[in-house]
């Protein structure tokens, strides 16, 4: 089960950077995305696996019977999740009125803020 | 205690609640003012308990640690928060006179509370995973501040500094996600212990690394800085002056956090990289600077310039050298806001910030000139000015390692941004305003003018003050210093406290 989270977490990393290194911007976002979900995916593999034993306390008990999944890297994960996602619309928004704006995501079009040195003021 | 801790993170966010609400109405931005001025209150009832008792920890919800999220104060916290509720109340009475009513109804003050609490929260946990969530709010709120009133050059600004800061937010939390994986604690002052005896010291030192670039590329170091200059020349003036104060440090001030609590296995290594990025971040900073031809775009890269000392401090890793870092930390922040706002006024005056476009300030506003002198020549390190204290400790932490080539780079990094002051000052100031060129010196209303020119005042008398009077300061760094240096104090505050 590790081996295996760890190829994907490899392969969503590969993914994202190949989309990242793009020069347009969504592709960028989506890179971003990919890379979001290998490291969620990083820490949830890092609470150890365990299978098919959910954190649960039965009923009259006060702390769980046995060997049980690691409950803190789930709360960990679902925190990034919700901040990722708030993130990413963030970016998103901006990119779109970015486009709307100046008709381009291409990030070396992108020169207002730095105009080239020979370019008219 | 736990109030003393709490209220310099629920003020800004109450405030930002309440200014939200008011956001159409001219008392919003008095109540951005109120709050920030409540803020600094309470800030300095925590640096008081903090004088008061050393560190102090609080356990949120009565989780005992290392389970719950603990709020922690020792000195450079402590210093950290006050001097945040400084450059807040300043930015707030900054932001009277400069952003106009279009943008505070789009909840401009209620974003500007945010991004105060999330730094302040950002110094007082004394938990990772917290640190990630307050580096978050802070982010969210500084991207929206970045791009908020629209134009093309603060949505281009705003795409690179959103896609920089996300990278490094994904590789600080796939450090905080290893670093679980390895040690199974968050709370930093137990991870200090679970950090030393974890067997595969190497995936630490990884792990260390990881941590490095994630806070480097906050605090803008070498070769990690390429957000900033493309950036913090692109918002309002208030906006920008809070950012080159506050954002980068807390970059700084996680490092140094970091990187004294927990990853001390192998300073041989993870501090000679430090100090190497150090000395390049202060070079390629201050050669930067002096290829721009625009206020803000020098101001920009000499920030990239200072952090070098700040991280040189850490690198260093003497008992004089971090207490240099901590008192560079706090003079850099009034220093580097206050010209940041200098520049906003220059524009007001004068309508732009492009050097070949401006000038004749000198004799226009010499208030303004006189108030411009004091934080760039503080920067430049002359004597007397704050400036001046914090590279001599620096620049004496080096020699008596024997680092001279340190010591050389810090004095020539020195020299050179006195060039840039100087450029700054004969360009701006000196020079005749050119002809054609918007002179148009009275512009503004007075009650503008009043408005921007106060905090400056204010930031410029207390530049003057640490530099006249430097002993409290230096002793309080010296504290600070031997606290980050010797946790044990901070490791039992948090591990002992009964909820």
């Amino acid at each position: 089960m590790e081996s295996l989270t760890a190829l994907i977490i490899g392969a969503l990393t590969a993914a994202s950077v190949y989309m990242m290194l793009t020069r347009s911007f969504m592709r960028f976002l989506f890179g971003l995305i990919l890379l979001s979900n290998a490291v969620n995916l990083t820490i949830f593999a890092s609470g150890r696996m365990t299978k098919g034993a959910p954190a649960l306390v039965p009923y009259g008990a006060d702390a769980p019977l046995g060997i049980v999944g690691n409950a803190l890297p789930q709360a960990l994960v679902l925190t990034a999740i919700v901040i990722g996602f708030g993130l990413l619309a963030f970016a998103l928004a901006l990119a779109f009125e970015a486009f709307r704006r100046t008709g381009t995501v291409d990030t070396d079009e992108l020169r207002y803020a730095e105009p080239k040195e020979d370019a008219p003021k | 205690m736990s109030w003393v801790l709490v209220m310099p993170i629920a003020v800004p966010f109450a405030t930002a609640v309440v200014a939200y609400l008011a956001r159409n109405f001219p008392a919003g931005r008095w109540i951005s003012v109120a709050g920030s001025a409540l803020s600094l209150i309470v800030s300095a009832l925590l640096m008081i308990a903090v004088l008061d008792q050393g560190v102090i920890a609080a356990q949120m919800s009565n989780w005992s640690a290392p389970f719950g999220i603990t709020l922690v104060a020792d000195y450079l916290s402590a210093v950290m928060v006050v001097i945040t509720a400084i450059t807040g109340l300043a930015t707030a009475i900054y932001a009277l006179g400069e952003i106009p009513e279009s943008t505070e109804r789009l909840g401009f003050h209620a974003l500007f509370q945010t991004l105060i609490a999330g730094v302040t929260g950002a110094f007082l946990t004394g938990d990772l995973f917290n640190l990630y969530v307050w580096f978050e709010v802070m982010l969210i709120a500084s991207f929206s501040l970045l791009v908020i009133g629209g134009g093309k050059e603060r949505l281009d600004a705003g795409i690179k500094y959103v896609a920089l800061n996300l990278v490094s937010t994904l590789v600080f939390l796939s450090g905080i996600g290893l670093l679980y994986g390895v040690t199974g604690t968050l709370n930093m002052a137990d991870l200090r212990g679970a950090v030393a005896a974890a067997e595969n010291q190497g995936l630490i030192t990884v792990i260390a690394m990881m941590f490095m670039v994630g806070f480097g590329v906050k605090a803008a170091v070498f070769p990690l800085f390429f957000w900033l200059p493309a950036s913090y020349h692109t918002p309002y003036f208030a906006i920008s002056a809070v950012f080159a104060g506050l954002l980068t440090k807390v970059g700084v001030y996680a490092l140094m956090r970091m990187f004294t609590l927990v990853f001390v296995g192998d300073v041989g290594f993870t501090h000679e990289i430090l100090l190497w990025v150090s000395l390049l971040t202060m070079f390629t900073g201050v050669i930067g600077a002096a290829a721009q031809m625009d206020f803000r775009k020098i101001l920009s890269f000499h920030i990239i310039s200072q952090i070098g000392y700040m991280t040189l401090g850490l690198a260093l890793y003497t008992p004089l050298a971090l207490m240099g870092g901590v008192f560079y930390l706090v003079h850099h922040i009034i220093v580097k806001a206050n010209l940041f706002f200098v520049a906003g006024l220059a524009k007001q005056y004068t309508g732009d910030t492009d050097l070949t476009r401006i000038g004749g300030l000198y004799k226009s506003a010499p208030l303004l000139a006189a108030l411009f002198i004091i934080p760039a020549f503080s920067l430049a390190g002359f004597p007397p000015l704050s400036g001046f204290w914090a590279k001599y400790l620096i620049v004496k932490a080096a020699i008596e390692l024997d680092y001279w080539f340190v010591a050389f780079v810090s004095l020539l990094v020195g020299l050179l941004t006195i060039y840039s002051m100087t450029k700054i000052w004969g360009y701006a100031f000196w020079k005749p305003h050119p002809e054609g060129y918007d002179p148009t010196p009275d512009r503004a209303p007075a009650r503008v003018t009043t408005a921007m020119i106060t905090p400056i005042a204010a930031l410029a008398a207390m530049t003057i003050v640490i530099g006249f009077y430097p002993e409290p300061f230096v002793q309080f760094a010296q504290t600070a210093a031997n606290q980050l240096l010797d946790p044990s104090d901070y490791v039992t505050t948090v591990l002992g406290v009964q909820p």
